[in-house]
């Protein structure tokens, strides 16, 4: 089975549960996976694998190399001098200012754009060698204005490129159908809808299940959630990494939302105007070593927080209860947390689950008047405590430590 | 333009007995239902003539004014040069066309077909590009970006996207020709125009002639309609 696209996990597996009361269609959780969907069956999918979804069921690394690019006509390039590399695997966000490139830069790598000098590197191939329509076909490619065709149903839609690749009837269909389930709509409700009949939220997962259709090993996203309201956004970027979490693909995203980078970038490329890349490194790294004054002026002010955001109470290390706190932890016999106690005195204690983001573990902090809070794991017992000092070392670790 | 006034001038002289039937009717030049009904079977066959010139000048108009279109499509500064060439044929008078024909293609089908099917070429041509002009930016982005060649991106985005367009055009240039093709009994092509022409002073005669171009025209549009609601069923979808 081809370690790309894992089918039968996809089904045992709904998508993400925050997306399926999201179309207020209202079907219960467990009907994803559990209907009995009739041309799902397995062996029909098996065949499907038997042959493999495509060529190119690996992801790919990618390679810039001094690329750049004017455009004709233009005395400023577009790109200059443009060299990092993606690891297969891993999402690469192209963040900067409008005008930056960002785009550009992206649309070099299927050749929507042709560079000037300088070369890409697709799992080690080069782009120049490749007949351009050939090569795009191997990349799938999600725009922000989606581009659904109006006259196509969501499952011709789907199927552009299987049936461009000419695959058989057969798996063309019942790749639609694990696609449109894989982004949480009823493949029987939607194969035949047009994409005027769905909201702008099924819209752009439609869009992204359209350029995973040949399960290609790479995919372009150019701001592809841009035109989302916010809560809708924040919901397409959690499917978007849960899907991501499955299906593995080295991706090239575009935004110019500093948060949206740092929330689902493995690496991010900031850009600066001229298509200058002003640095390339971990979210973590950028927001505690920004490279210079105008990448710390575009992750902003808040880059501390920002970094906190990145990190769980429960990946960091506690105090242990005993640890000479002002206060001593009053616990119940299931060793979840009661009240703090001094001199007699008792005082509330505020909670921090183990998966919630450092960001909010200092809210909370601030919130409490003993500026102490017990994180507690999935059954409520509590694990450690989380202060101020806990916070501020890590940052003053990796102030110095990467520096 | 007056077609009976043209007819006049150009045909006097010509002259049926219409009162061999003895009916008073057709004697006071009325209105005849009953004289209709008897003498339908004598526009048969001009019907048929006439729907002939009709579907083949268009056809040929479509086929000549699409390939145009396409290669303007890819080329859009040919735009403006055929228009105004297509344009110009448009405003040729139809009389003189078919004149200014006779000399060379002589008198019959080949004159008539061709005169008729200059004038369906501009909007047909106008209505391809509009409609292929009108395909959404994204949808072609969105479609090379996933690697459909031109011809594919073409045949399979922006054509279907365009067929409401191009549709609206052939229908408009179906019931103008109609018309049209009456008048192509002046090329000796026959058709409804002929029999009109035959007995050009009697009511009845030209109220049927003249009913069946309408009806013709309306049927043909009708056609026309349907073909485009089987065609293009995204159209009428409503929205979510």
């Amino acid at each position: 089975m081809p370690a790309g696209w894992p089918a039968s996990r996809a089904r045992a597996e709904p998508f993400p549960t925050e997306s399926v009361d999201f179309q207020g269609a209202g079907r219960p959780l467990g009907t994803i996976g559990a209907s009995p969907v009739g041309p799902l069956s397995v062996t029909s999918s098996d065949s499907a694998h038997a042959e493999g979804p495509s060529s190119h069921p690996q992801a790919a690394t990618l390679e810039f190399r001094n690329v750049s690019k004017t455009y004709d006509g233009s005395s400023e390039p577009a790109i200059q001098d443009l060299s990092f590399e993606v690891p297969a695997g891993d999402i690469c966000v192209l963040v900067g200012p409008s005008g930056c490139g960002k785009t550009t830069a992206m649309r070099l790598a299927n050749r929507m754009i042709e560079m000037t000098s300088g070369d890409i590197l697709v799992g080690g191939v080069s782009v120049r060698t490749r007949q351009p329509a050939e090569l795009r076909r191997e990349i799938g490619y999600a725009i922000q204005q989606i581009g659904l065709f109006p006259h196509a149903t969501i499952a011709e839609n789907i199927a552009t490129v299987p049936r461009v690749l000419g695959w058989p009837r057969e798996r063309i269909r019942a790749r639609v159908d694990e696609l449109i389930e894989l982004i949480g709509l009823d493949p029987a409700e939607t194969r035949d809808r047009y994409p005027a009949q769905l909201s702008g939220g099924q819209r752009q997962r439609v869009g992204v299940a359209r350029a995973l259709a040949a399960d290609p090993p790479l995919m372009l996203m150019d701001e592809p959630f841009g035109a989302i309201d916010p809560i809708n956004r924040e919901r397409l970027q959690d499917e978007l990494l849960g899907l991501q979490e499955r299906i593995r693909k080295t991706i090239v995203f575009v935004t110019h939302d500093i948060n949206e980078a740092i929330k689902l970038g493995d690496r991010i490329a900031v850009l600066k105007k001229g298509g200058v890349l002003a640095q390339y490194a971990t979210p973590v790294e950028l927001l505690m070593h920004p490279a210079d004054a105008f990448v710390e002026d575009f992750v902003g002010s808040d880059r501390a927080l920002k970094r906190l955001a990145l990190t769980r109470a429960s990946e960091v290390e506690l105090r242990p209860v005993d640890d000479g706190l002002p206060f001593a932890l009053v616990r119940d016999e299931a060793g979840r947390p009661v009240a703090w106690e001094r001199d007699g005195e008792r005082h509330p204690v505020h909670t921090v689950r183990g998966d919630e983001s450092l960001r909010d573990a200092l809210s909370d902090l601030l919130a409490s008047p003993v500026e102490l809070g017990a994180v507690v794991d999935d059954e409520g017992r509590v694990t450690g405590v989380i202060g101020l000092d806990v916070i501020h070392g890590l940052l003053a670790r990796e102030e110095e430590g990467e520096a | 333009m007056s077609a009976p006034t043209i007819l006049a001038q150009a045909d006097s002289g010509f002259f049926r007995d219409r009162s061999s039937n003895g009916d008073s009717c057709v004697a006071n030049n009325g209105f005849c239902p009953d004289w209709i009904v008897h003498h339908l079977d004598r526009y048969v066959s001009p019907f048929w003539q006439h729907l002939f010139l009709v579907v083949v000048s268009v056809g040929l108009g479509f086929a000549i004014a699409f390939v145009l279109a396409l290669v303007a499509h890819r080329r859009h500064r040919l735009v403006g040069p055929v228009t105004q060439v297509t344009g110009i044929l448009y405003t040729i008078p139809s009389l003189a066309f078919f004149f200014l024909l006779l000399p060379i293609t002589g008198r019959g089908n080949k004159t008539a077909i061709i005169a008729l099917t200059a004038y369906t070429l501009l909007i047909l041509f106008r209505n391809t590009v509009d409609g292929l002009d009108g395909v959404p930016e994204e949808a072609r982005d969105a479609g090379r970006g996933m690697g459909l060649t031109d011809r594919q991106l073409l045949w399979r985005v922006e054509l279907p996207l365009a067929l409401p367009t191009i549709i609206a055009g052939l229908r408009i240039a179906a019931t103008t020709t109609v018309g049209l093709a009456a008048l192509a009994t002046f090329a000796g092509a026959g058709g409804l125009g002929d029999q009109m022409a035959s007995q050009k002073e009697f009511i009845s005669n030209i109220a049927v002639g003249g009913a069946l171009c309408v009806l013709m025209a309306v049927a043909l549009d009708a056609i026309l309609l349907g073909a485009q609601r089987l065609l293009t069923p995204w159209t009428r979808v409503r929205a979510a």
